[in-house]
C-alpha cells in the first residue's frame, strides 16, 4: 500500500462498524454496572434493544450518507450495493436482537449481544473489503464472534458439540483460505482485488489452480457450500436459535456479497475472452453438488433445523450459479436473493425458538397442530416456507426467477446456463416436499397438545413485520430496485 | 370489470382467514356471497363483451426494469372459462354445505383455501403477461394441497402430496420454459402476444414447446401423467374434486393452448424424420392423448370405487380435448374448449352426486355396497341427477358434451383419421362405463339380505336439501342450455380461435 492513507474518508466509510462497536461496550457497561442486580429478563430486554437501537443508528447514517469511493488504496470500498448489503445485514441483525429478546439460554445477556454486535461488524466490513489482508480479517472476527455464539448456550452439550464442530471445520478452512491467499499474492504480487485480474494475466499457471481451490475451501465454508457443508447441519440444529439465524442470515449476506467481489476481482468480465475458468468450474462444481445434495438430504429431515440448514445449502447452490455468471445484472441478483433468503430464515428461526421453549424441541413432530394452537405463528411459518419454496406470490420466487433469468442471460459460456437452470429449477421442485411436511404438521395433522402456545408481543411484532415484508415485497418487487437493481 | 373476480376471490380468502372460527356457518354464507359476486361479474362481463375480439380490462407496469406488466385482458376463450369457474365457484359451495355443521370442521379455513384457488383460476384465465399468468398458477398449488390433505377422505396426505408434487414439477418445466424464451427474446417484455411475434429459431422451438406443453399437460391429466387426478379426486372433499376437475385441469389445458401452442407454433412441425410412423411432437402428443381417452375409459370401465370411476372418466374427457387442440383446426380447437367448458359442468355434477348427495347419506362409495341399497328406490333424486348427468357426460344429443365431442371428433377426422376413430372408441367404452356405474349404483335388482338372509327394509334417508337442487338446477342447466343452444359460447370461442397465430390454425405449416 503505497498510496497516501485519507483518514477522514476511512473515519467516514467505517462509521456504521464503528457506533457498532461503541454500542457494543455500552451494552456491556450498562450490562455490567447499571442492570447487576436486575432480573435476567430485563438484562437480556434491554441488551437487546439497546444493540437494536445502534444497529438504527448506523442505518441512519448510510441512509444519510450514500457515498461511492474507496479507501486505503482499494482495500475498502463504499458503493451503494455495498450499503444495500450493509443495511440489509444490520436490519436482519435487529430483527434477529427483537427475536431473542425473550431468550432465556444464557446467563450473560451482556456478553451475548455485545458479540452479536462484533459478529455484525465483522459482516459489514466483509461485505466492504476488496483487499485480501482486510478480507481475512473480516472474516476472522466474524468467524471467531460466530464460535463463541454457538457455544453460548453453557448448559446445551448440543451447543458445545455445534460450537467445536464449526470451530474446527472453520479454523481449517481458514488456514486453507490463508494458505491460498498466499499463492495468489506469490502469483501477482498485490493483495488487492481490483488489481488481481491483469496481474493474473491470460496465462495461467498449476499454482493458480492449487490458489483457487484453496480460496474456494475457505468462501465455500462460509456459505456452507457442498463439499464444505459439514459443519452446517449440526451447528444450526445445536446453536441457540438466535444465533442459528444470524449464522443463516446476515453472515451468509456477507459471504455471498464477498464472492461477488472475489470473483469480479478473480475473473474478467464476461465480455472479455481471457476468461479464468478455473474459478468459474470451481465455483459451478459447487453449486451443483449443493443443490443436489441439499435438496436431497433435506427430504429425510425429523429435524426442522436440520431441514433448514440442508435447505441453506441447496440455496447457496442457487446462488453460486449466479456468482458463477458473473455479470453486473447477476451480481446483483445474489444480492437479492441473499438478502431476501435471509430475511426468510430469520423468520423461520424466530419461529422455531418459540415453538421450542414451549415444547423443549426442535422435532418436526412437535409443529403438529400449530394452526390451532396458535394460528398466527402457523399462518407466519406458511409464508417463510413458502416462500423458501419459491412460491408466488412471496419474495422468495421473485429472487429465484430474478437470478435464473441473470444467469440465463450472461452470454460468456455457450451452454452451461441452461443446463444448471433446468438442474436448479427441478431441484426445487422436489423442494416443495420437505416443505410441505413442516407444513402438513402446522396445518393437517392434530395437536398433540391442545392448549394454545404463548408468544410475546415483541416477537409477534417481529415475525409480523417480517412475514408482511416476504408478502408485500413479492406483490411489489419493485420496491427494492431503488437499492439493487432488479433486471 | 372482469378483474374484479380475482380481487373479490382473494379478498374474500383473506376476510375468511381471519373470521373468528367460531362463525362457521357464516363463513359459508359469506363464501357463497363472494362466489355469487364473482359469477355475476363473469356474467355479466360475458353478455356485455358478446363476440368481441379481446377486451382489455387493465395494463399496469409492474416491474419495469424486467419489462413485467400487470396486464389482464379476455378474449372469447377466456371469457368462457372464466364463466365456468364462476360457476363451479358457486356449485362448490353449495355442494359443500354440510362443512359448517359441526364443531372442528375449520369451515372458515376450507373456505378460505377453495376462495384463493378460485381466485389463483381467475386470475391465469386472464393474464397476458406471461409471467402474472404463471404467479396465479402457482397459486392454485398451494390451497389444493391443503384442501384435500385437510378435508380429504381416501389415503389423502399421500393423494394431497402426490398432487402439490406433479403440479409443481409441471410448473418448474413450464418456468423453465418462460425463463428461457424470455432470455431468447431479449428480457424485454413477458407480453404473451408480443412474444408471440417474437422469432424464436426452429432449434429453440423444437425443445421448448414439448417442455412447456408438458409441463401444462400434466395438469390438464394426460396420459401417462394423470396418475395424480384419479388419486387426487377421489382423496378430495367434494368441493375439491368438482374443482380439481372442472377448473384446475382446465388450467393445464389453457396453458397448453395460449403459452406453449402460441409461443412456440414450430415446435409442432414435423421433425424431419419419423419413427415408427410418429414424426412431429404434434404426433406424440395426440398419441397421449388419445391412449389418454382409451386407456382412461377402459380403466373406469373397471372401478369398484364409485368416485374412481368418475376420476378416470375425467382422465378420459380431458385427453379429448389435449386431441382437439392438437388437431389445429378451427373445428377441433373450438371443440377442445367447448369440451373444457362442458367437462368442467358435467364432472362437477358427476363428483357432486357421488361424493356429496350419495356418500353423505350412506356412507359408502363401493358399488358393491351401493349395488345393494336399491338406491334407485331410495334415492330417485340422486339417481334422476345421475342419470342425466351420466347422459349428458357421455354424449348424449342436447347437452353440452355432444356437441363439443363431435367438433373434436370432426376436427380429427381431418387432421389424423385413425387417432379420430381410436378416440370413438373410447367415447363407445365411456357409455359402458356410465351404464356400468349407473347399473350398479342405482338400478341393481340384488335384494339387500342381512346376515340371516332376510330382506332390509330400503332406509329413509334425509331429504335432499335446498343447496343440492340449487347446485344441481346451475350446473344441469348450463348443460342442458348449452347443449340446446351451443351458439351461446361457439359463437365467442371461435373469433378467438380464429385470432390465434396464423402458423397454428394452419397445422404448423
Amino acid at each position: 500500500m503505497n498510496a497516501l492513507v485519507n483518514y477522514s474518508n476511512l473515519f467516514n466509510i467505517t462509521l456504521p462498524e464503528t457506533i457498532l462497536e461503541v454500542v457494543s461496550l455500552l451494552v456491556l457497561i450498562v450490562d455490567l454496572s447499571w442492570l447487576r442486580k436486575a432480573s435476567k429478563a430485563t438484562r437480556m430486554a434491554s441488551a437487546c434493544l439497546l444493540g437494536v437501537a445502534g444497529s438504527a443508528a448506523a442505518i441512519l447514517w448510510l441512509l444519510a450518507h450514500p457515498e461511492s469511493m474507496s479507501v486505503a488504496a482499494g482495500a475498502l470500498v463504499a458503493t451503494p450495493l455495498v450499503s444495500a448489503a450493509q443495511i440489509g445485514i444490520l436490519i436482519l441483525t435487529a430483527l434477529v436482537l427483537l427475536l431473542s429478546v425473550k431468550a432465556e439460554f444464557s446467563r450473560n445477556p451482556g456478553e451475548f449481544v455485545a458479540i452479536i454486535l462484533l459478529a455484525t461488524t465483522g459482516m459489514m466490513l466483509v461485505t466492504a473489503a476488496r483487499d485480501l489482508l482486510v478480507i481475512f480479517v473480516a472474516l476472522e472476527l466474524l468467524s471467531l464472534s460466530l464460535y463463541v455464539l454457538t457455544a453460548f448456550a453453557k448448559s446445551s452439550a448440543q451447543s458445545s458439540e455445534a460450537a467445536l464442530k464449526y470451530y474446527l471445520f472453520g479454523g481449517m478452512s481458514a488456514a486453507l483460505m490463508l494458505f491460498g491467499f498466499t499463492y495468489l499474492y506469490g502469483l501477482t504480487g498485490t493483495t488487492n482485488l481490483s488489481r488481481m485480474t491483469s496481474a493474473l494475466g491470460g496465462n495461467h499457471l498449476p499454482l493458480e489452480v492449487v490458489a483457487l481451490v484453496f480460496v474456494a475451501a475457505g468462501l465455500g465454508f462460509k456459505v456452507a457450500a457442498v463439499p464444505f457443508h459439514l459443519w452446517a447441519p449440526d451447528t444450526y440444529q445445536g446453536a441457540p436459535a438466535p444465533v442459528a439465524a444470524l449464522i443463516a442470515s446476515g453472515s451468509k449476506v456477507a459471504s455471498f456479497a464477498l464472492l461477488v467481489a472475489v470473483t469480479e476481482g478473480l475473473v474478467a468480465p464476461p465480455s472479455s475472452e481471457s476468461g479464468n475458468q478455473t474459478w468459474i468450474v470451481l465455483l459451478l462444481t459447487m453449486a451443483a453438488a449443493s443443490i443436489v445434495l441439499g435438496n436431497l438430504a433435506a427430504l429425510v429431515q425429523t429435524s426442522v433445523r436440520r431441514l433448514l440448514a440442508y435447505s441453506a445449502i441447496a440455496h447457496a447452490g442457487y446462488m453460486l450459479l449466479g456468482i458463477a455468471a458473473h455479470t453486473p445484472q447477476s451480481g446483483a441478483a445474489v444480492l437479492y436473493y441473499a438478502l431476501t433468503y435471509a430475511l426468510t430464515t430469520v423468520g423461520a428461526f424466530g419461529v422455531i425458538a418459540i415453538v421450542e421453549r414451549a415444547t423443549g424441541s426442535d422435532r418436526i413432530d412437535v409443529f403438529a397442530g400449530l394452526s390451532r394452537r396458535n394460528p398466527l405463528l402457523a399462518a407466519a411459518m406458511l409464508v417463510f416456507l413458502l416462500s423458501l419454496a419459491g412460491i408466488p406470490p412471496l419474495v422468495g420466487f421473485w429472487a429465484k426467477f430474478n437470478l435464473f433469468s441473470a444467469v440465463l442471460r450472461s452470454v460468456n459460456s455457450a451452454s452451461w446456463p441452461l443446463t444448471f437452470v433446468i438442474l436448479a429449477l427441478a431441484a426445487s421442485a422436489v423442494s416443495l416436499y420437505y416443505y410441505l411436511q413442516v407444513l402438513k404438521r402446522v396445518y393437517v395433522a392434530k395437536p398433540t397438545q391442545p392448549e394454545p402456545l404463548p408468544i410475546s408481543i415483541v416477537e409477534l411484532t417481529a415475525l409480523a413485520v417480517i412475514a408482511l415484508a416476504v408478502l408485500l415485497l413479492g406483490i411489489f418487487p419493485s420496491v427494492l430496485s431503488g437499492w439493487i437493481p432488479l433486471g | 370489470m372482469l378483474a374484479f373476480t380475482i380481487y373479490l376471490s382473494f379478498a374474500g380468502a383473506l376476510l375468511l382467514a381471519i373470521m373468528p372460527s367460531a362463525w362457521s356457518r357464516g363463513a359459508r354464507v359469506f363464501a357463497l356471497l363472494v362466489a355469487l359476486a364473482g359469477l355475476a361479474v363473469a356474467l355479466i362481463a360475458f353478455v356485455q363483451a358478446g363476440a368481441q375480439g379481446t377486451v382489455a380490462i387493465v395494463d399496469l407496469a409492474w416491474v419495469p426494469a424486467m419489462g413485467i406488466h400487470y396486464t389482464l385482458a379476455a378474449d372469447g376463450i377466456s371469457r368462457v372459462l372464466v364463466l365456468l369457474t364462476g360457476l363451479a365457484a358457486v356449485a362448490g359451495i353449495l355442494f359443500s354445505w354440510n362443512i359448517g355443521d359441526a364443531e372442528g370442521d375449520r369451515a372458515n379455513e376450507f373456505f378460505a383455501f377453495f376462495l384463493a384457488l378460485i381466485g389463483g383460476v381467475y386470475g391465469v384465465f386472464l393474464s397476458v403477461d406471461l409471467f402474472l399468468l404463471f404467479v396465479f398458477y402457482e397459486i392454485a398449488i398451494v390451497p389444493k394441497y391443503f384442501l384435500i390433505a385437510i378435508w380429504g377422505s381416501t389415503r389423502r396426505e399421500y393423494a394431497a402430496m402426490k398432487l402439490a408434487l406433479y403440479s409443481f414439477a409441471g410448473s418448474a418445466m413450464v418456468l423453465i420454459g418462460l425463463l428461457a424464451a424470455y432470455a431468447q427474446a431479449g428480457s424485454q417484455t413477458m407480453n404473451l402476444q408480443t412474444l408471440a411475434l417474437h422469432p424464436f429459431p426452429i432449434g429453440f422451438q423444437m425443445w421448448a414447446f414439448p417442455l412447456v406443453f408438458t409441463g401444462f399437460a400434466i395438469l390438464a391429466g394426460m396420459w401417462p401423467f394423470h396418475t395424480w387426478a384419479p388419486t387426487g379426486h377421489v382423496a378430495a372433499p367434494t368441493a375439491a374434486s368438482m374443482l380439481l376437475a372442472g377448473v384446475v385441469m382446465k388450467l393445464g389445458a389453457y396453458g397448453c393452448l395460449r403459452v406453449a401452442m402460441t409461443l412456440f407454433p414450430h415446435g409442432l412441425d414435423p421433425w424431419g424424420f419419423s419413427f415408427l410412423g410418429i414424426g412431429s411432437w404434434r404426433t406424440v402428443f395426440s398419441l397421449f392423448a388419445v391412449i389418454g381417452i382409451v386407456y382412461g375409459a377402459a380403466v373406469a370401465l373397471v372401478q369398484n370405487d364409485f368416485k374412481f370411476v368418475i376420476g378416470y372418466s375425467s382422465v378420459s374427457h380431458m385427453g379429448l380435448v389435449l386431441l382437439g387442440l392438437l388437431t389445429l383446426t378451427q373445428i377441433g380447437i373450438d371443440g377442445a374448449v367447448l369440451q373444457m367448458f362442458s367437462h368442467g359442468i358435467l364432472a362437477g355434477l358427476l363428483f357432486a352426486t357421488v361424493g356429496r348427495i350419495v356418500y353423505v347419506r350412506t356412507h359408502t362409495r363401493d358399488l358393491g355396497m351401493l349395488s345393494k341399497l336399491q338406491l334407485g328406490k331410495a334415492m330417485p333424486f340422486a339417481a334422476t341427477l345421475f342419470v342425466i348427468a351420466g347422459m349428458a357426460s357421455m354424449g348424449l344429443p342436447g347437452f353440452s358434451g355432444f356437441i363439443a365431442e363431435v367438433q373434436v371428433l370432426i376436427g380429427a377426422w381431418q387432421a389424423f383419421p385413425w387417432f379420430a376413430i381410436v378416440a370413438g372408441v373410447g367415447i363407445v367404452v365411456g357409455v359402458a362405463y356410465t351404464w356400468r356405474a349407473m347399473q350398479r349404483a342405482f338400478f341393481s335388482d340384488e335384494p339387500a339380505l342381512d346376515a340371516q338372509g332376510a330382506a332390509i327394509p330400503i332406509p329413509e334417508y334425509d331429504p335432499v336439501t335446498w343447496p343440492e337442487i340449487a347446485g344441481t338446477i346451475l350446473l344441469a342447466g348450463a348443460s342442458l342450455l348449452i347443449g340446446l343452444y351451443p351458439r351461446l359460447l361457439l359463437d365467442v370461442i371461435a373469433p378467438a380461435v380464429q385470432a390465434l397465430p396464423h402458423a397454428l390454425l394452419t397445422g404448423g405449416r
